[in-house]
Formats: C-alpha cells, structure tokens, sequence
C-alpha cells in the first residue's frame, strides 16, 4: 500500500500568541515550531503501521517553504521513505489543498492521510478540499482503521458517537486521536533520515479566496471571584442570578 | 442571489445547531436584502418547521436510498442546489459532517471558505468575519474575496431567533450518484449531549486521581443536564474516552458554563476552553494557573465541594 501523508508545520502547543505589522501577522519570534501534532501521531504513524502491514511505502509531503524541511526530515526519521515539498508558503487552504490534489494526480497513492485540523487555523478544510479536487471518498475524524489494500474499514467519530464505514480503493482519510500512538523517532531513524530523498517541487499559485485581514486576543478575564468551599449555595446563586448560566 | 443554509436532520430531527444555522442564514440574507432558503436531505419531521427560523423556503431532498453520510454525495446534491437556486452563499454547520462537507462544496461551487465562525459577517465592504485560531487563543477577521462563499458556524456562536412561522417544505427527489462508500454501522450514546453542541459542560483532570472516582463528577452533570469532559492527562490514561478530551490536541469547545475540576490549566487545555461564557474553577491547589482563566472560583477539596455542588444544584432545581 503507497501512502501519502500531508504534514503542516504549527507553533508549538505551548507557543506564546502575539501579532505584529498592526495585528494583521502572527509574530514568529522566538517561536518553536513543530509538525502538527495530528499529522504526527496519528495521521503519520497509522500510515507507516499499514505499510508495515501490507508492504508498500510512505510518502510524506509539505507544502511550505524550505524552512519546513527540519519537520519534514523528523517525519522521514519516524518511518517516511521519502519527501516532497511544495516550494511555497501555506497562505490558504485551497492553495495547500490544490497544490497536493495536483502532486498526487501525477502518482498513484492507495490512501491520502493527513489530521482532522492543524492547531493554528483550525479549519479542517484541506481534506476534504482534496477529496473533491482528486474525487476521492473523504473519511473525517478517523479513530480506527484497517485495510487489506483495497478494501478499508474506519471507523469515525461523529457527534456523539462514532459511525463505521467501508471504503473500496482510495480515500483521503483525516485523523483523530486513537488512531494510532505516538513514536518517538530513534537514534537509527534520524540518521537514517538525512540520506532519503526530500524532493522539491514548484508550487501551482493563484489569488487566495480567503485572506486573514485582522488579528485580535480574546478579552481578558476581569479576574475571579472567589466562593466559599462550605457554600455551594451561593456559586448555584451567582450562576444564576450573575451569569445567567443556569 | 440568495443564501443557502443545509440543515442537518440526524436521525430524522433537527438539532439545536440547525436552527442556529436557520437564524444565521436568515440574519445574513436579510443584511444582504436577499432571501434564505433552507434545504434538508433525506428523513426530517417537520422540515417546514424551519420557516420559524425566518428562512423563506424549505427544499426537502427525500430519497428512499439510504445514503448514510457521503460527504461526495451530499456535497454534490447541496452545491447542485445552490446553483439551481442561484444561492451565492452556502451555510453550513461547524460539526463533523459540515466540515467534511464544506471544503468539497467550496471546491465545486470555486468558493472561499470560512469555517467555523463565531459571529454574523460584516458585509458593509466586501464579506469578513471572525473566527477563533490558535486553538482558541486568539481571533481573525477573515476576508472571503470570491463571488461564491462557503461558511461553517460552529455551536452555540448565534441566538436561535424562531419568531417566524412554518412554511410548506417543496419536495425534490434527486437521483443519487454512485457512491464507493458504505455505512455499517452507527453507534450513538442516546441520551447524552455530544460535547461540541452542549452548553453546560462538566470537566475533569488528574486531580480525580483515578477512573472510580468519576461518579461524582457524572452525578454533578445529570444534576445540571450537562455534558462531561477531560483533560488530556486523563483521556491519554485511558480513564475517559478520547472523545471527551477537551483543549489544543481535543475538542474545542464554546459552551455557556465550564466547570474544570482537578485541572490545574495548562496553557493547551485554555486553549480549547477559554471561548466558554462563564469559567468555574474548583481545585484545591490556589496557585493553579486554571484560576486566572476562571469567572467564579472554588478553592478545597474536590470530593468534599463537588458532591456539595451537586446538592445544591438539585435542591436549586427543585425550587
């Protein structure tokens, strides 16, 4: 089974959020950043699992610019074969989306796999734009998946349980936390990483239909008020009769 | 012109989010002067009823096939619609079905895509509304620049206004395209209100100490008619389900009370939280960083205060 695996680089979960040029920018200084961590644990390892399973390989792609490569090498490290970036910067989602639907018409994957959002626009909507661009069956919030090459079986999650499904032949796929666990890469596999082949590729560009014109923090919380242990009485009062919540 | 707004009918009923959507469609297309139009697919009592919602027409899709959820079929019946209603805006729900849906139709209508807003867009210059990122740590105003729009409003984002009245749905029968996907199974948890959607939500952390101890806090939750939550920690523990974590690397939530029990509030589980209306913290350790995130905090014991809550709240109830 040949995988491609979608990777976008995120801010760390514990990165500090500011903007810059007049709040229309996310400031990057000092800033770590990681691949997402729903392409990494879930997404990324299933795939390297499925081919462990049944043969084949997995590719992993990025569409960013050549400072991505260092999350691009540690997806080779944990399992990847190979890597392709797409030389641009990921300003939108139809532009990601259009530039990986245009990669993988040109090969033949048995399964597309990326996570169910990245934890910075939070969108979920690069799937499914692929899906429709390649129209391919798209299979959201994966928790479970198994597949003897051609026929697949998920198991998904949706409001307030989960929904199985069955799949013949290819498919993007998102994935959800419980469909794998994490790997740490290991010494052998991060050198082993510096000698597969990352290659790049121009990206295809065109105006985004979406553009983020502003940026703001949420409001500040005016600060807590404090309720006596022994008083629960009173926290139901100002629940009620304060914030109106009950 | 018109607006489109597709309301989901899971298990044949609308859900709170639907008429959310109804009200959003409707607010839209009335700052637009243009009408809303509502279309509902397969099996749903009382389509018309989302006229009260201020929506000008319902168009039912029924269809005897049963078509699970195929986000290829149903985004190709919901994009068809839109053109053949000459609807420039599609609105759709922020849940899991929406958003596999959302970035398909923005592809076949050639459409930006917002998803998950929080707010009715501002339409005095172009098309921009809000949306939370950074997994909730801050907010962006969003341009969409095409003439075609698709927009996913997340839960509990816009009061349901159901001043209107109900309408006679027009039904519409549509033959399906082959689909390569195939529904077994589906298991909901009747009864309980799946996380995104609730209002009230319960949550707990490390501080519970272990998976026995949960009948508190599931007690406290059926007092208030809550849905329950976890923290990482807890969930990566396997003491709650994956599907209850809430924060950066769970579920983002918005409900309008959020109690956090035994959760000391690392930066990633605000993350998911901090959009919640009223913030209740209960924890015994001051310090915790949770408490500066909080409206109303309760420092002690967490197997002392939370049965004592949950009296409280009964006998507030029974009131």
């Amino acid at each position: 089974m040949d995988i491609l695996v979608c990777i976008s680089k995120t801010p760390d979960t514990t990165a500090k959020i500011s903007f810059k040029n007049n709040d229309t920018e996310y400031n990057t200084d000092g800033v770590n950043f990681i691949m997402n961590p729903y392409d990494e644990w879930y997404a990324l390892v299933r795939a390297i699992e499925l081919t462990e399973q049944l043969g084949g390989s997995v590719t992993v792609l990025n569409v960013g610019p050549s400072s991505n490569d260092i999350i691009i090498r540690k997806a080779l490290a944990v399992g990847g074969a190979g890597a392709v970036r797409i030389d641009t910067d990921a300003t939108d989602s139809y532009t990601v989306a259009a530039n990986i639907a245009e990669y993988a018409k040109s090969k033949h994957y048995d399964m597309i796999f990326l996570g169910k959002e990245t934890i910075d626009y939070n969108g979920s909507e690069v799937g499914a734009m692929v899906a429709e661009l390649l129209d391919l069956p798209f299979i959201s919030y994966a928790i479970q998946m198994e597949s003897d090459g051609n026929s697949s079986t998920i198991t998904r999650e949706i409001e307030g349980g989960v929904e199985v499904c069955k799949v013949e032949g290819p498919a993007v796929i998102s994935a959800a936390p419980g469909l794998a666990q994490q790997r740490i890469p290991n010494m052998k596999g991060i050198m082993m990483a510096k000698s597969k082949p990352l290659t790049v590729v121009p990206a295809i560009l065109q105006d985004p239909k979406v553009s983020t014109v502003k940026y703001q923090l949420p409001p500040a919380k005016s600060g807590v008020k404090l309720v006596d242990p022994e008083n629960m009485d009173e926290l139901v009062r100002l629940l009620h009769e304060e914030a109106r919540v009950i | 012109m018109s607006v489109l707004v597709y309301v989901e009918s899971p298990d044949g009923h609308f859900k709170k989010t639907g008429f959310e959507v109804a009200s959003y469609a409707s607010k839209l297309a009335a700052t637009m002067n243009t009408d809303a139009i509502a279309l509902v697919i397969g099996k749903a009592d009382q389509a018309g009823d989302l006229g009260k919602y201020g929506v000008s027409q319902v168009i039912h899709v029924n269809s005897n096939d049963n078509i699970g959820f195929d986000s290829q079929a149903l985004s190709r019946i919901i994009a068809d619609t839109a053109k053949e209603v000459n609807a420039n805006v599609v609105i759709l729900t922020h849940s899991s079905s929406g958003k596999a849906l959302a970035g398909r139709i923005a592809v076949r209508m050639d459409a930006g895509l917002a998803s998950g807003v929080n707010a009715l867009p501002d339409v005095s210059d172009g098309f921009k509304v809000t949306r939370s990122v950074y997994s909730g740590k801050a907010v962006a105003t969003v341009s969409i620049n095409t003439p075609n729009k698709v927009v996913s409003v997340m839960g509990n984002s816009i009061s349901v206004d159901a001043s209107g009245s109900a309408v006679t749905p027009d039904n519409k029968s549509v033959s399906l395209p082959a689909t390569k996907l195939q529904v077994i199974e589906k298991k909901v948890v009747s009864g309980s209100v799946p996380l995104p959607e609730a209002e009230l939500v319960v949550s707990a952390g490390r501080g519970m100490k272990g998976p026995e101890n949960w009948g508190i806090i599931e007690d406290l939750a059926a007092a208030l008619g809550a849905a329950t939550a976890c923290s990482r920690p807890v969930s990566d523990a396997d003491w709650r389900p994956h599907s209850e974590h809430v924060g950066q690397t769970g579920i983002a939530i918005r409900p309008n009370l959020y109690i956090a029990i035994g959760i000391s509030g690392a930066i990633q589980h605000l993350a998911g939280v901090n959009n919640s209306k009223t913030i209740v913290v209960i924890n015994k350790d001051p310090e915790a960083p949770f408490f500066k995130a909080a409206d109303y905090g309760v420092v002690g014991d967490l197997f002392e205060v939370v049965p004592r809550l949950t009296e409280a709240v009964k006998k507030f109830k029974n009131q």
